[in-house]
């Protein structure tokens, strides 16, 4: 693969989770975490799963990925059934995960040198590219321990970003940060997006969040993980996080999600 | 610089006092002979080679011993770390035999080997390998889970991962494994040259030994300074390079 390629992108991946169910067996009880979940992503479409903590959508992600296995169903990712993590599928985690022996580049670099077909100096421009990417060329040789939270959450992004992943799986990314660089992290995600055309599956708890980034957003209710209603957000992009329109949208979602917590009390009394 | 000064100052009015009590005739001159004695015997067995030739010897064995005890303790303190059965195999015994003090070692040493460089190594190595397996496990077992699941996206293989995640991320602890291991290698080695004469080779320990018999304490001092000296270089050379990386990358020590 060349590298104008490589700096291009590849085609986007389709994405289908057929009738997935996992259970969780501990000592005392076995937990029903994810019932029959069954979804499909269209290639280089942005997914936001949405639901309350504990409703299974981080174990969603994790089988996505291939970090867990299924008990029952499968994934398939471009008709080939996924059976273990791979780097067709990046993760970026909602703490960063950076590796602290590393600096910045080293980080971006680490997934890269395990991709076969490339040069090392291929490899260092295309580091740098990402890194450029994300605005944090300047920071290339810094430490993470210097970094600030936001900024490590960039330079996650562009470690998943740099491998070429066909999909990017998002657990709740942005969930420790503040406000301020949240809201920027919005606007470059949406940026990186419209240029990269990644298929994104990104898990919040934020319903505005998911408002803001979704074309379509799936609702999980917890005990054991459904998804229960899937909504279409068909905002022009990009989308401000502040407009009213997100603000409508997010409310839908809240609704929802206020009517799983309703049922669930119901239930127990 | 100032830094420098301060110590050098510090170390020279330990001399001060040294030879300030030595004058002071509070005790005999055979047992506590002044600073100029004991420099003088130093001079003396540098000219002659014993020096050298001892601590010739008796850095081969510690430094042949060290290596060879990080090379066995190291993966069995990752395996300990990785399988069940190792770890209830190995790592009780490496917990029980890290609490033996290493000296103990050395009669069986010795009815095993002989009065041989075996026997010395075997004791340096014993030192060594039980505290670095301790260390290696340890700093495996606090590496977050999340950076094996973060190579494992990435196509990072079980081999790769041991190499390129697991034993960087557990550095902070292998490195005060290593210098532990260090630590009880040079007791026991110590120990060992004080304790019995071996044949093949006399080290800095068998020069200590022979000035207690002649009752030199200028050569005791002496050769108790050598020593002192030898494991403060070992920590600048071998370990100050590694702790200065740590703290620069992990951002940890004084701020």
């Amino acid at each position: 693969m060349s590298l104008q390629e490589e700096l291009q992108g590849p085609p986007p991946a389709k994405l289908v989770v057929d009738h997935v169910s996992k259970w969780f067996r501990q000592k005392r009880q076995t937990v029903h975490a994810l019932d029959d979940v069954s979804l499909e992503v269209a290639e280089g479409e942005f997914i936001v799963i949405v639901g309350p903590s504990g409703c299974g959508k981080s174990t969603l992600l994790d089988i996505i990925a291939g970090l867990e296995k299924p008990d029952k169903g499968q994934v398939m990712a471009d008709n080939q059934p996924v059976l273990s993590p791979g780097r067709h599928r990046l993760v970026m985690f909602q703490e960063s995960a950076l590796f602290p022996w590393l600096n910045t580049f080293g980080n971006v670099m680490f997934g890269l040198r395990l991709k076969p077909g490339l040069r090392n100096s291929e490899r260092r421009e295309v580091a740098k590219f990402f890194l450029h990417l994300v605005g944090l060329e300047k920071f290339m040789e810094a430490n993470v321990h210097e970094l600030s939270g936001g900024m490590k959450q960039r330079v996650a992004l562009a470690r998943a970003l740099a491998p070429n992943p066909r999909v990017l799986l998002m657990d709740e990314p942005f969930a420790a940060l503040d406000a301020m660089t949240r809201e920027q992290l919005y606007g470059d995600i949406q940026r990186i997006w419209e240029k990269r055309r990644k298929t994104i599956i990104f898990v919040t708890h934020n319903v505005r969040e998911a408002a803001c980034l979704a074309d379509r957003v799936m609702v999980m209710s917890p005990t054991p993980g459904r998804i229960r209603e899937v909504f279409e957000v068909d905002l022009p992009r990009p989308r401000d996080f502040n407009s009213i329109e997100i603000a409508q949208h997010a409310a839908k979602l809240t609704t929802v999600l206020k009517g799983f917590a309703e049922q669930e009390v119901a239930a127990v009394s | 610089m100032r830094r420098s000064l301060l110590a050098l100052l510090f170390f020279v009015g330990l001399v001060a006092i040294w030879t300030a009590m030595v004058r002071a005739k509070i005790w005999s001159p055979v047992l506590l002979p002044s600073p100029h004695n004991v420099m003088d015997y130093l001079v003396s067995a540098a000219r002659d080679g014993s020096l050298a030739s001892a601590t010739v010897v008796t850095l081969r064995r510690l430094l042949i011993g060290y290596f060879i005890g990080l090379a066995i303790g190291l993966p069995l303190g990752l395996l300990t770390a990785s399988l069940t059965f190792v770890e209830d195999t190995i790592g009780v015994l490496a917990l029980g035999l890290q609490t033996l003090p290493s000296v103990c070692w050395v009669p069986l040493a010795l009815l095993w080997f002989g009065q041989t460089e075996g026997a010395m190594l075997f004791v340096v190595i014993m030192g060594t390998v039980w505290s670095v397996v301790i260390a290696t496990d340890t700093g495996v077992r606090t590496i977050p889970p999340i950076f094996a699941r973060a190579a494992r996206t990435m196509g990072s293989g079980p081999f790769h991962r041991w190499l390129h995640v697991i034993l960087p991320a557990s550095l902070p602890y292998l490195i005060s494994g290593m210098k532990q291991g260090w630590a009880f290698a040079w007791r026991s080695l110590m120990a060992a040259e004080i304790y019995v004469t071996i044949l093949t080779g006399f080290g800095l320990g068998h020069l200590l030994h022979y000035g207690r018999e002649l009752n030199a304490m200028d050569q005791v001092i002496g050769i108790m300074l050598v020593i002192v000296v030898i494991g403060l270089l070992a920590d600048k050379i071998l370990f100050s390079p590694w702790e200065r990386f740590l703290h620069r990358r992990w951002g940890t020590g004084r701020v």
